[in-house]
């Protein structure tokens, strides 16, 4: 299989890879996948509490080349976004961005919901409604 | 690109010995016949070269040259000898013994007898890949018509114990076949001397061309016979129709001769080079380990999971230039990893994390240095962007995790 060059570049030179305090009230969390499955995914973003915006956003992926590219992609687009603006971000911008072939369309699915489940546990924290169910099962 | 390639990824296919092509062009240009034109000299250089492709086949696996069936490869040649004995054997029953760890070839040449009305009995094996010879004996019915256990398997490169099988068979009157594709020509195989009536190998994983394959049928004692699967010219005693590939068969016995002279040297050149990459990866990298038994495998072949690092994804770091393969199956659509592992009793997750290493003639210790050291710098990458071994290193216990996602 063929991969598009900007996958293999963010596969190689993988952006934002690491840890934030997972404790900290401005820091959510998203984990998702599962080791049988042959896909982990966890995101984290931290938001400024006065802006609102993405200030940082790190991610730890186990998967295969298109799932860290995928969430290493995830990462740049989060960086500077509002939380709202955040929860825009769907899968198929991914799928297009990556040239992710139609076996890979699972990796951008998983990116998305890494993103909300970030962002739901960001807004757990600190008392803001969440968006309901938006992590997706399949 | 403009980096050497190294291909450690022999059991899915051999390259083909430059010997073997020279072997082979006389059979396109001076001599095109048809091995079956029996009134002219084309048709007798063809049937010439074919009876000596034969003999050196048999003489590979100490058999007598009528025992050689020619097919198009070891699909073939398994579709044949499971369907071929099912129906042929109908009257006397409709029961097959196999194992889980089986080639697909096999499994779903079972499958199709089962749906044809046969039953079908897929054994376990143990931690070490091999059957459990008292699992094995118990399974069988006065109405089990074939045993079919493969010699060597391609993922993890675990022998079964032959004999012992063909002692349990013989024991009960039943026919034993094997799939020895991973095996023939590159460790001596005599199916004779275990018991074995009916055996499917290939070409192409011996350093022969692709496209051509075998059975071994036992003639004497007892005389097996398969009902054809392909019909037409009455071909290979009417067991196989169809024109004999004649270049792929010259091929294929230059190959068998050439793994009979280096056989025993090329086993030992290689198992020395598969312990020095294994020894290597497992020293080098915590939390890897060597899938199947050490003791009963190739000597070509090892399959190790390194922990929390997803196997496809750990073949890109350096697929550009190095080519195994891996027991994640990341591409399927069902994301399911490799059954052989999996029956192994290695969990999804160990499973996903394997790649399998098949060094071949053509393998230099220059090949094996390489390798260990870009595998070793893979598996590091892939371990620093991994959240599961960043947990492990906590002392997290990731077996207690809910994960969202079965």
């Amino acid at each position: 299989m063929a991969y598009s060059e900007k996958l293999l570049d963010h596969f190689k030179n993988p952006r934002n890879v690491g840890t934030l305090d997972k404790n900290s009230e401005n820091v959510g969390t998203g984990l998702v996948g599962a080791p049988e499955c042959g896909d982990v995914m966890r995101l984290q973003i931290e938001v400024d509490p006065t802006t609102k915006k993405i200030t940082a956003a790190k991610f730890k992926t186990f998967g295969c080349g298109s799932a860290i590219a995928s969430s290493s992609l995830a990462t740049e687009w989060l960086k500077g976004k509002t939380v709202d603006e955040a929860l825009a971000i769907d899968n198929m911008a991914i799928v297009e961005e990556l040239a992710l072939p139609p076996v890979k369309i699972h990796c951008s699915v998983l990116a998305e919901d890494a993103i909300k489940g970030a962002i739901k546990d960001y807004q757990q924290k600190n008392g803001v409604q969440t968006v309901e169910s938006i992590v997706a099962s399949h | 690109m403009g980096q050497r390639l190294i291909y450690l990824d022999n059991n899915a296919t051999t390259p083909t010995d430059p010997r073997v092509v020279d072997a082979m062009i006389p059979y396109f240009y001076e001599n095109p016949g048809n091995a079956a034109s029996r009134n002219h000299p084309f048709g007798w250089a063809a049937e010439g070269a074919v009876d000596t492709a034969r003999k050196q086949i048999a003489d590979l696996i100490n058999v007598d040259e009528r025992e050689i069936i020619f097919t198009s490869g070891a699909t073939e040649s398994d579709n044949l000898a499971i369907k071929g004995v099912f129906e042929m054997y109908q009257r006397k029953g409709n029961h097959i013994i196999t194992a889980k760890t089986e080639h697909k070839a096999v499994l779903d040449a079972c499958g199709k007898v089962e749906k044809m009305g046969g039953s079908v009995t897929y054994l376990d094996v143990n931690r070490e890949g091999l059957i459990n010879l008292e699992e094995l004996e118990a399974a069988i019915t006065d109405k089990t018509v074939l045993v079919s256990i493969m010699w060597a398997n391609n993922e993890t490169g675990v022998i079964q114990d032959m004999k012992a099988i063909g002692d349990i068979c013989a024991k009960h009157g039943v026919l034993f076949m094997s799939d020895a594709t991973q095996a023939v020509g590159k460790i001596p195989v005599d199916p004779k001397a275990v018991g074995v009536h009916l055996m499917a190998f290939t070409s192409h994983k011996m350093y022969g061309p692709k496209g051509v394959g075998a059975l071994f049928v036992n003639r004497k004692n007892p005389r097996v016979k398969v009902t054809s699967q392909m019909d037409g010219g009455g071909h290979e005693r009417g067991m196989r129709s169809g024109t004999l590939n004649v270049p792929g068969i010259v091929g294929f016995g230059k190959a068998a001769e050439i793994a009979k002279a280096e056989m025993a040297a090329d086993a030992e050149r290689l198992s020395k080079l598969r312990d020095k990459l294994q020894n290597a990866l497992t020293s080098m990298l915590e939390e890897s380990y060597v899938n199947g038994s050490q003791e009963h495998r190739m000597p070509h072949v090892t399959n190790i999971s390194f922990k929390h690092v997803e196997g496809e994804g750990l073949m890109m770091t350096f697929n550009q230039n190095i080519a195994v393969s891996s027991g994640s199956a990341c591409t399927s659509a069902s994301l399911e990893p490799s059954y052989v592992l999996v029956a192994l009793g290695l969990g999804d997750d160990l499973a996903h994390s394997s790649l399998r290493f098949s060094l071949g003639r053509f393998t230099t210790e220059e090949d094996i240095d390489e390798t260990i050291q870009k595998v070793a710098e893979g598996v590091n990458h892939m371990r620093d962007l991994s959240p599961i071994w960043e947990m492990y290193k906590e002392g997290v216990d990731i077996d207690a995790i809910e994960w969202s996602e079965h």
